[in-house]
């Protein structure tokens, strides 16, 4: 791999990484106030994109527009998600409700097809023009759009949580349930509202891809799995490192195809970026375990 | 006979407040654990047993269920791997998320070896079992130091590189289209080489997993199990070596699943690497849920309800298929949350302890439904409203 | 109203029912053929008479999954048959019904769907399955239980050698028919030195094995292979390696979501070097999808996509042209590609062949049902001179595929992307 494809690699991985952080916000959101793993993360992505399709396409909405409504209307559909299934059950364990989310998922990844077909759909770029060359590296716009969004989303998220009465009630939830009911936090309206951030947080994520990754049904499941992983990373609590997990992992698929030769072929960029992970994790756990034997 | 089995079912004092009963005969006389006929006072459960066990010895003989020979094989190989699956995550409360893996190092260790280097089948599952009993070893211990999610995103990201791992020995045996050809499993020169006959090798298998794992749940390792299930600082406390323990299980269950994929290898024309992916792995954890993880016989019924549902009753289906599936699965785990198994145990008994009532059951609900909705629809007119119109 | 009846004893009860009812209605065809006992002891069940039974034909297709659009083209396609033959009159009078199934392009799962159409519901032939790995599978189910099957997959190992696969048959030409194409003019083209880029998922790992074996042949070496995973959301790091080698062109052996993709991170990056795909490719949507960067693209496909320019004494341009204009009218402009050809190929050929069927055999009985797939069997194996949308087809029980490979109008093309149209390549 030589110097001047290595900014190349980085960028890429950047944007690559900025997907995976943008989905593993939802996640992080969803299980830092209700415990529960949402596997229909992806599908608020696919969903947001598609809906943007339909409304740019079908409905001839202009682009702003049409993006403002399709992140409201997933918006919705996660709301309705949390009220229909997850509130529903209330005797259920965690692990059930993660089978409730996987059977959600399953529900509109269904109905997706249906409506939309197989075919992945394809949306406008925001700014038209040709891709930018900058220090050796060939960055599209949208690219640049992504990145940029998956910045300001996560600056926004963290002044939320950080300094409006809602966004430090959900923290409160997040660090203790118990707790945060004495003091008069609602613990379902808490809920609900987690589930309107990952929804939009997802949505967002799903309009400013679809431009350049064309979405179709089954997108989210792909995209789920790697948010998932960036989530994890950021130990399903804290949005920052989230993100810095989402964009080393896209950063570290990127390096592992740069370095790859002979037998150890671009196929096992899955393997080394997962090793990686399993590295972090293990020192992760190693010093929470330390921290936890020292208080 | 019927005289006295009436007697022994209907209560006499039942409804009489002024009878004084001590208070262990308050309840209805009826047994909940057993049936008394004379003299004989048998188990519910053996009965059920029974019943089981003569159905599926049955079931292939018959005109009707003979033809779906296929997906009851299907069925007992993934309860096997739910076994395994169930005693990890509800016994030591671990969830797995690359369940499939294990599953699908069986399948092509056993498949490969018996193909390409002519190993006998029966050996080749045996060393299966070993090789990834000796990996879930390996890795078990490094892993299981970790908690909660980080062991689930462990478990995944192993699942994950074990399934690069599959795809790229496809190509390197020259089988990219899948591995194919697999000889089948026989004693002497009688060959599984039917589904007929290879329903009965699966579930003898079965049957012999779920004994084998009954005694283990019910033995010094399961009391141990359970209680790092329920406290684990307060087991690690008397001395029960926690993560010993959880990696014995891991392993256990590891090796379920590669008897199970061995089987799989042997039974199916050909195998490729999509039945090992992520989401084969999410499915057999729905598969565990929904039988419920309290008790090994759950792994029955979760096995058997996706399965009958993927693979025969939504295949009519096609395209609609994943919406009903994940209807189902959505309204089961709201309905059901401890899985179905332990629904059908709680249904059986609330059936037993009230169905002499059920008619005033019945009669009693009738007559209050009424009046509990006009009481609502009362409420939902506001009470200016409602007192103007009073006289 | 929750504890009305202990709602969970309720579901399960509702559950029980339904499944019942959805066994009961599966099972209807169960009655058609009960064991010789039974109908000695049961009253006699009225047969159809022969002039109105149904013919039932099964198929095996990858609705879903990462084969969906190769099959889906291929769904439509035995639909719109089907309305077609049972519009006029049906097979000599008798409906034609084709039973499909979705396999998502998995062969454990195809393996048990042919096992439901052999023994639930009783069909004569087998069509399908779409992938090679779930067709090797049905093959050797096919070869045990003696139903014909006529494949719609790729590889050639489905119907050779003939004395293992006497059952087994297929319309699409194999990957290596399509290379012996493409090669000799990316060698024209004065290239010796190719990167392949190829997914991950069974038909690019089957492309990757297929292009590896053929390049040495054609003096061209592969100096780069790169592989990404079908939900990967960008390739530029494999295209970027692929800048840093020498290779004068890109292969690229996907389905189209990956390869417009490709094309569109070639252009992202300002690759212009020659852009070659698979057939896999030849589909509507990928114009859709990738849009500008789909132009300049060369694959070897069938004729069905330039139905328009083929010469008018071609005897396949009938068959092209009339399945073309057909199945767009019904989906639309433009979509009509080779996959669904395929399909077309395969009812065209058992069609005649049960137009000739006994009509004395009675197909609820087990005896006849076998006779009747044998008779179909030897049937297709006289195919001469059909001409499909694949080729010119002539079958013999020694050649199963029976495509005609020295005619003179040829069934594989080059056709390349110009101006979002797929153009007739000529040399």
């Amino acid at each position: 791999m030589s110097a001047e494809h290595f900014f190349q690699y980085l960028v890429t991985g950047l944007y690559q990484g900025s997907i995976y952080a943008l989905v593993g916000l939802g996640f992080t959101m969803i299980y830092a106030v209700t415990q529960i793993i949402n596997f229909a993360q992806g599908e608020f992505v696919m969903l947001g994109g598609m809906l943007s399709f339909t409304l740019i396409n079908s409905a001839k909405l202009p682009m702003p527009l049409a993006i403002i409504l399709s992140v409201i209307a997933t918006a919705i559909i996660g709301g309705i998600m949390y009220l229909l299934a997850i509130r529903t059950a209330k005797k259920a364990s965690i692990v059930s409700l993660i089978i409730v989310t996987i059977g959600v998922s399953i529900f509109i990844r269904g109905i997706a097809s249906e409506i939309w077909g197989i075919e992945p759909v394809h949306t406008p770029a925001f700014s038209s023009g040709a891709p930018i060359l900058f220090w050796g590296a060939h960055i599209q716009r949208q690219e640049l759009w992504i990145i940029g969004t998956t910045v300001v989303a996560t600056i926004l998220l963290h002044l939320f949580l950080r300094y409006t009465m809602i966004g430090k009630a959900l923290k409160a939830c997040s660090v203790n349930p118990e707790a945060a009911g004495l003091v008069g936090i609602n613990a379902k309206s808490m809920a609900l509202i987690a589930f309107f951030i990952a929804a939009i947080l997802g949505s967002i994520g799903g309009v400013v891809l679809a431009p350049v990754l064309p979405i179709s049904y089954e997108t989210g499941v792909g995209l789920a799995l790697r948010g998932f992983i960036a989530a994890s990373i950021g130990g399903f609590q804290s949005p920052i490192i989230t993100v810095v997990g989402g964009v080393l992992l896209g950063i570290v698929e990127s390096i592992a195809i740069g370095v790859s030769w002979g037998p150890f072929s671009s196929a096992y960029k899955d393997v080394i970026a997962l090793l990686v992970l399993l590295a972090i994790l293990l020192i992760r756990s190693g010093k929470l375990a330390s921290e936890e034997r020292a208080s | 006979m019927l005289g006295k089995l009436k007697n022994k079912l209907v209560p006499s004092n039942k409804h009489d407040p002024s009878v004084e009963k001590p208070t262990a005969q308050r309840h209805s006389p009826i047994s909940i654990t057993q049936l008394k006929i004379g003299k004989i006072s048998i188990r519910w459960t053996y009965i059920a047993v029974a019943m089981l066990l003569t159905f599926f010895i049955l079931a292939p003989f018959s005109w009707f269920l003979g033809k779906y020979n296929f997906v009851m094989i299907s069925m007992g190989i993934n309860t096997i791997v739910i076994v395994g699956l169930c005693l990890l995550m509800g016994y030591t409360g671990q969830v797995s998320l690359g369940q499939a893996a294990y599953f699908g190092i069986g399948a092509y260790f056993s498949g490969y070896l018996s193909k390409s280097y002519d190993v006998n089948p029966w050996l080749a599952m045996l060393i299966a079992a070993i090789a990834t009993g000796a990996f879930a070893y390996i890795i078990g211990y490094p892993i299981f130091k970790l908690r909660g999610n980080y062991l689930a995103m462990a478990t995944l990201a192993i699942g994950l590189i074990m399934v690069t791992f599959f795809k790229q020995w496809d190509v390197y045996t020259d089988h990219a289209e899948g591995l194919s050809g697999i000889p089948f499993l026989s004693i002497g020169g009688f060959a599984f080489n039917t589904p007929f006959r290879r329903y009965f090798l699966v579930w003898a298998f079965c049957l012999f997993i779920l004994l084998i794992s009954q005694n283990i749940v019910r033995s010094r390792t399961g009391r141990a199990l359970r209680a790092i299930h329920g406290n684990e600082a307060a087991a690690e406390s008397i001395g029960i070596n926690v993560t010993q323990f959880k990696v014995k299980v891991f392993v256990l269950s590891a090796v379920y699943a590669s008897l199970a994929g061995s089987l799989f290898a042997h039974h199916m024309p050909s195998i490729g690497p999509q039945p090992f992916d992520f989401l084969a792995s999410v499915k057999l954890v729905v598969m565990a849920v929904i039988g419920g993880l309290a008790s090994i016989w759950g792994a029955i019924f979760g096995a058997g309800t996706i399965t009958i549902l993927s693979e025969d009753l939504l295949v009519r289906l096609t395209q609609l298929a994943p919406v009903a599936y994940g209807l189902i699965l959505v309204i089961v785990m709201i309905f059901m949350p401890q899985g179905v198994f332990v629904a059908l145990k709680s249904s059986a008994k609330w059936l037993q302890v009230n169905w002499i009532n059920l008619p005033a059951i019945m009669n009693r609900k009738r007559k209050e439904f009424p009046s509990q909705m006009k009481n609502r629809m009362i409420r939902l007119v506001p009470a200016r409203l409602w007192r103007k119109s009073e006289p | 109203m929750r504890k009305y009846f202990k709602s969970s004893l309720f579901v399960l009860m509702a559950i029980a029912l339904v499944s019942m009812c959805a066994i009961g209605c599966g099972s209807k065809e169960e009655k058609a053929t009960p064991t010789p006992t039974a109908t000695a002891i049961l009253t006699p069940t009225p047969t159809a008479t022969a002039a109105t039974e149904t013919y039932k034909i099964g198929a095996i297709v990858a609705l879903t999954g990462t084969y969906a659009n190769l099959g889906i083209p291929e769904g439509n396609t035995i639909d719109m048959f089907v309305d077609q033959i049972n519009a006029n009159g049906g097979i000599n009078g008798h409906p034609l019904e084709v039973i499909v199934y979705d396999d998502g392009g998995v062969a454990s799962t195809a393996a048990t769907l042919a096992n439901r159409l052999l023994e639930q519901d009783n069909v004569l032939a087998i069509i399908g399955p779409t992938t090679t790995g779930s067709s090797i599978g049905v093959a050797d189910f096919a070869e045990v239980n003696e139903i014909p099957l006529i494949s719609m997959c790729g590889a050639i190992s489905i119907v050779t050698p003939v004395e293992n696969r006497s059952w087994s048959f297929k319309t699409p030409p194999s990957e290596y028919q399509v290379l012996d194409m493409l090669f000799p003019y990316i060698v024209s083209q004065n290239i010796s030195k190719i990167a392949l880029i190829h997914s991950t998922s069974g038909w690019g790992m089957a492309g990757k094995a297929a292009c590896t074996a053929e390049a040495a042949k054609f003096n061209l070496s592969i100096v780069d292979t790169q592989s990404y995973a079908p939900e990967d959301v960008t390739m530029q790091s494999q295209l970027t390696h692929i800048q840093g080698t020498d290779a004068q062109a890109v292969m690229c052996w996907d389905t189209e979501k990956g390869s417009a993709l490709v094309a569109m991170d070639m252009k992202t990056l300002g690759i212009d070097l020659p852009f070659f795909c698979s057939h896999g490719i030849a589909n509507k949507g990928y114009m859709d999808q990738a849009g500008d960067a789909a132009d300049g693209t060369v694959i070897a496909a069938g004729k069905i996509l330039i139905a328009n320019e083929v010469e008018e004494d071609d005897p396949q341009k009938d068959v092209l042209t009339q399945y073309k204009a057909d199945y767009e009218a019904i989906y639309g402009e433009g979509t009509a590609n080779t996959f669904g050809g395929h399909a077309l190929d395969a009812l065209n050929i058992l069609v005649p062949v049960l137009e000739n069927l006994d009509e004395n055999l009675d197909l609820t009985q087990s005896d006849d049902l076998a006779l009747a797939r044998a008779d179909i069997r030897d049937g297709i194996e006289q195919t001469t001179n059909y001409a499909g949308t694949g080729g010119i087809y002539t079958m013999s029980p020694t050649d199963h595929l029976g495509i005609q490979t020295n005619t003179s109008y040829g069934f594989i093309v080059l056709i390349k992307v110009l101006d979002g149209q797929w153009t007739w390549l000529k040399e």
